[in-house]
Order: C-alpha cells, then sequence, then structure tokens
C-alpha cells in the first residue's frame, strides 16, 4: 500500500512538474519542429542559474524570471545561428556539447562567487520570493495520505504554483500548435525545402522553436529549483535523456503527451525502485544497486516502447514516430 | 499545338532574346571541385510561355533549375526575375516574390494533411507570425479565404475527397499533384516543374498535361526540366536544351530536335534515347 501512496505522490512532485515542463519546451523543439536539441538540460541550468543568482543579488522576484528567459533565449540564439541553416544532426552535436560547456563552466572553481561551484547555490539563497507569495500557513497540512508544508521548499504551494504553470504552457502549446505558425513548423519537420519552396523563411521559424522551447525548458529549471537545489551535476547529459524519454513516452507533437510521459516516467521508476527494495533479496540487489537498476529497466523499456509503440502513448503514428 | 505566335519571329539559336522575358540568367557559372556543372552563357524565358529545359543525363539542368530558384548559389552570374535581381536572395524571397517550384523527388509532407498542405501554400497569413498566432480573431478570416481557395483547387485536382487524408498516404502522381496544386496557392506568375512527369502512373499522365496547360491558359509563365520527349513535343512553346552544362540549342521543340548538336548531345550520350517524332 505504502508502495502506492508513494508512487502516486511521485505523480505530483515538482520535479515531476519541472520535467512536464521541459519536455513541452522540447516538444516545440521535436515534436513540432523536428529540431533535435540534445542539451535541453543546458537550458534548464541557464534557467537556474539566471533566477537563483538574480534573486540571490537582490532583484525582485519577475526581474529573475526575465533574467532567466534572457539567459536561454541568448543560449538559443548562440547555438541556432551557426546550426540552422545546417542539417539537422549539426544542432544535436553542438547542443549536446555546449549544455556540458553551461555544467562544466557552471561547477568550475573560478565561478565558485557566482554559481557556487560544484556545491551549487542554497534553497535560502532564492527560495524566499515565492514562498513569501504563498497563501498557504507556514506548517505541515495533511490532505488525505499526503503530508507536506504549506510553504517552504518541497511544498503544497510550489505543487500548485508548478502544475499551474504546466497548464499554462499546455494552453501555449495547443494554441500556437493549432495556429498557422505552427503548421509552418510541421511541414518544416516534413520537409524544410518544400516550405521553403513556398516563401516561408525556414530559418528564422526554426529560431523561434528552438527559443521559445528553449525558454520553457529555462522555467522548467526554475520550477526543479525550488524542488531541490540549483546543482550543476543534477542537470548533465542524463536529464536531457530523461526529457526526452518523457516527451517520446508521452507521445511527441500531441499536447498532453509531456505531461503523461512524466507523470508515467516518475511513477514507474518509483514504483520499479520499491518493488526491488520489497521483493528482492539484500544478497541479490544490494540497496545501493537499486537506482542504477531501476534506470537500468527505463532504458530497457524506451527500447520495448521505440519496438511496439513508436508512437508514445498518445501519438498519432501517421504524423510522427521513430523511424526504423 | 499551342499557341506560338509570339515567339514566331525570334531565332532558333541558343540564348537568344526574347520579345518579353520575365526570367533572364546571364553569365550563370556553377562549379562543384573543379567540375564545372553550369556555364550559361545567357538564357531568357518569354512571358506566358511553356518552356521545357531538356537534356541528358547530367547535363546540369537541375542545377541550373535550382539556380534560377535560389535553392543554390552559383559562382558568378546575375539574373532578374519580373525586373527584380535573383543574386544571393535566399529561395523563400524568390517563392513570395511569385516564382514558385516543384521538385523532381515529390515533397509532399507526409505526416500532415492534404489540406494542410494545401494551406501551407498561401502567402500573407497573419498566422504565420508568432505573436498573432496568439490572437484567433486576427487571422480566421484569412484562414477561411485559403481554405475556400483550397478547396477550389482541389476540386480542379481532383484530391477534394482526400483532403482530410494524410499526405503520406497519395499515390507518387496524386502527390505530385498535390505539389502542383499546393504551389498554386501562392497565386504565382512563374511556376517551375521539376521533372513533374517522374514516377506518375500513364493514367495520371493526361491529366497532369492538361493542367500545365491550364497554367498558361490562366496567364502564369511555366520552365519545366523533362525527360520525356513526347510531353516536351506535347505542351511545350519553346525548348531550350543542355548539354554538360551548357546552353547548346533553342528552339520549337521539332526545330531542335532536328539540331544536329542536340541529336549529337543525346546519341552520344545513350543512343536509344526516344526523341519522338514530328507530327
Amino acid at each position: 500500500m505504502d508502495i502506492l501512496i508513494n508512487a502516486l505522490e511521485q505523480m505530483f512532485t515538482p520535479a515531476t512538474a519541472a520535467f512536464a515542463i521541459a519536455a513541452i519546451g522540447l516538444n516545440f523543439h521535436f515534436g513540432l519542429t523536428g529540431l533535435l536539441n540534445m542539451g535541453q538540460a543546458g537550458f534548464m541550468l541557464l534557467g537556474m542559474y539566471g533566477y537563483a543568482i538574480s534573486v540571490r543579488e537582490g532583484l525582485p522576484m519577475w526581474a529573475a524570471i526575465l533574467v532567466a528567459m534572457g539567459a536561454a533565449i541568448l543560449f538559443g540564439l548562440l547555438l541556432g545561428w551557426p546550426t540552422l541553416k545546417l542539417r539537422g544532426d549539426y544542432l544535436a552535436i553542438v547542443t549536446i556539447a555546449a549544455a556540458e560547456i553551461v555544467r562544466y563552466v557552471g561547477r568550475s572553481n573560478t565561478l565558485v562567487e557566482v554559481t557556487g561551484g560544484s556545491l551549487g547555490i542554497k534553497g535560502k539563497d532564492y527560495k524566499g520570493p515565492l514562498e513569501d507569495l504563498s497563501p498557504f500557513p507556514d506548517e505541515r497540512i495533511t490532505v488525505g495520505p499526503f503530508t507536506y508544508h504549506g510553504s517552504a521548499s518541497d511544498s503544497w504551494w510550489l505543487r500548485v504554483v508548478a502544475w499551474v504553470l504546466v497548464a499554462l504552457f499546455l494552453l501555449l502549446f495547443w494554441r500556437l500548435s493549432n495556429s498557422p505558425w505552427g503548421r509552418v513548423l510541421k511541414g518544416i519537420r516534413e520537409d524544410e525545402d518544400a516550405v521553403r519552396s513556398l516563401g516561408k523563411n525556414v530559418y528564422w521559424y526554426k529560431m523561434q522553436a528552438l527559443i521559445i522551447g528553449g525558454v520553457i525548458g529555462a522555467l522548467g529549471g526554475v520550477i526543479w529549483a525550488h524542488g531541490s537545489a540549483v546543482v550543476a551535476d543534477a542537470m548533465g547529459r542524463p536529464t536531457t535523456f530523461w526529457v526526452w524519454t518523457i516527451l517520446l513516452l508521452g507521445g511527441a507533437a500531441t499536447v498532453m503527451g509531456p505531461v503523461v510521459g512524466s507523470v508515467v516516467f516518475w511513477a514507474a521508476l518509483s514504483l520499479i525502485r520499491a518493488v526491488a527494495k520489497a521483493f528482492i533479496p539484500e544478497s541479490i540487489l544490494p540497496s545501493t544497486a537499486i537506482e542504477p537498476f531501476g534506470l537500468m529497466l527505463v532504458g530497457i523499456a524506451l527500447i520495448l516502447l521505440v519496438v511496439f509503440r513508436p508512437q508514445g502513448i498518445l501519438g498519432n503514428k501517421k504524423e510522427l514516430a521513430f523511424h526504423a | 499545338m499551342p499557341d506560338t505566335t509570339v515567339l514566331d519571329g525570334v531565332a532558333h539559336e541558343p540564348g537568344v532574346a526574347k520579345p518579353d522575358p520575365i526570367l533572364i540568367a546571364d553569365g550563370v557559372v556553377r562549379r562543384f571541385g573543379g567540375l564545372t556543372a553550369v556555364n550559361v552563357g545567357h538564357f531568357e524565358v518569354q512571358r506566358n510561355t511553356i518552356t521545357a529545359l531538356i537534356g541528358p543525363n547530367g547535363a546540369g539542368k537541375s542545377t541550373f533549375f535550382n539556380l534560377l530558384t535560389s535553392f543554390d548559389t552559383a559562382q558568378e552570374g546575375s539574373g532578374t526575375f519580373d525586373g527584380k535581381p535573383l543574386r544571393k536572395v535566399s529561395p523563400h524571397k524568390v517563392a513570395r516574390s511569385g516564382m514558385v517550384r516543384t521538385f523532381q523527388l515529390t515533397k509532399a509532407l507526409e505526416g500532415m494533411s492534404v489540406m494542410e498542405n494545401m494551406r501551407l501554400g498561401a502567402q500573407d497569413q497573419p498566422g504565420e507570425s508568432l505573436l498573432t498566432a496568439f490572437v484567433p480573431p486576427l487571422w480566421k478570416s484569412r484562414e477561411r479565404e485559403i481554405t475556400e481557395q483550397a478547396h477550389d483547387l482541389l476540386h480542379r485536382f481532383k484530391l477534394y475527397e482526400k483532403r482530410d487524408d494524410s499526405a503520406g498516404s497519395l499515390s507518387g502522381g496524386q502527390r505530385k499533384l498535390l505539389e502542383m496544386a499546393r504551389a498554386l496557392m501562392s497565386k504565382p506568375t512563374m511556376v517551375m516543374l521539376d521533372e513533374p512527369m517522374a514516377g506518375v502512373n500513364p493514367a495520371l499522365t493526361e491529366s497532369l498535361l492538361e493542367h500545365i496547360i491550364e497554367l498558361k491558359d490562366e496567364g502564369m509563365t511555366v520552365l519545366f526540366v523533362e525527360h520525356d520527349m513526347h510531353m516536351v513535343r506535347r505542351i511545350s512553346d519553346w525548348v531550350a536544351v543542355m548539354a554538360q552544362g551548357e546552353l547548346i540549342a533553342e528552339g520549337p521543340a521539332s526545330t531542335v530536335m532536328q539540331n544536329a548538336a542536340v541529336q549529337d548531345a543525346y546519341l552520344g550520350a545513350h543512343h536509344d534515347t526516344d526523341l519522338g517524332e514530328d507530327l
């Protein structure tokens, strides 16, 4: 029973929402436009740094949010400018490298005064402004089987903010993907030369998609940072890989895919861990091996997904699927 | 036979000037490494005619075609379309100025419906800019307009029944038709067709030919690359022949096929090529 409740809790954590948001951003990139952004974690990390450093240095909350968004816009321009004129693979290569550069610069000792080095930025330095806005009491609140603090850190308040933000971005994606603008992006995903021949500025559309998805990813990072902390190494390649898994699991190019993907992904991961811990004896699977074991099963699940349901849970096979 | 009277007084020689050219290319050179793929001294396309660009394989037709539509950039040369310079203009701007093209390997957008393919072809859509996309009232009326325009074109190209199917479910010939119909959504003045008959089954060939002739009747100019000489003879007012990157002959189909240089180029390349018969 505890295992199930734990899995249920995992469905609605701020982290789950943060990954759903990052996956909505990636859905603009890959689902709509076909851009292979392999560095979504880099956008998330830049958003986290942008927000946390701004708040620590005394900027008001709205300005910190603008800084986070601005950092993602600059990063998108920088990555897109040389690569969006080239074939799709180049963007993948450049984004994966650039995201790693952001992480390494963030954790380097040289910048320890700014980014906190590998230890990162402590929660008390930047979580204040959002927590101060909380309408909930400053104590632990129990609703049904769930108990969280009202306002601090991993709180009810953060859950509300995070999921409202998810809803807003879903609405944004729905509106834009069903507009003529979204139609141009889908055309680019199918064949950019054809869209060019119809008089559309493909380069500029790809840039817009890259930036919008990146900004959304950065805001996902800000939410993630409020649920835990700003640590560079939490936003490495595995994070980008998870965001991709979530998007493909839920169904790329669908509105709800990223949310379904994130909820299923984190709940399944928690279930696997708990079941492994409860039923596999310590002598066969030591507790330190449970984490990698869970991720290994996720990898196997992804392979099965590609084989048996290449369009994801909600996707339309005719529109977008893995090509064998 | 199509009406060729306007070109009657024009000499049958490569690079000849036309009475009212819509497209002019001058000194166009495209090299790939040491190989000169295209080296065309001068070429003009007469407004409101159907001009065929022919030549043996490897003659540089498709490369020249890509240069004219800005999908490739020449090392040397200049050109104008409808009086506007073409040099170093990006391909989407060429398309917007009224010269749309199709592709040898058909580019139907397979993951999208036939209708969405058509809508994508239309110009001046306010909803295609990011900020207005948020506010449907700003683009809904234009959307209705282009939907109606698309319905008319789909009826004409006999694709109306397929409008909600994904373009990926169409046959090869239907995709060619869709690509042509989609190009017409932009109300172009000039249509560039890269091998419109390639891979089209004989049943559809006839209707494709009719459609191309209709374009001319509606006032458009057509330039097309083609291998099938029977088709070239059927519909073209004027034929330009390329071989080894150069323009070697121009004239009406019947004259050009008699030209010794043309026969040499074809016979030298592959002597079983069917040049068609004079009618």
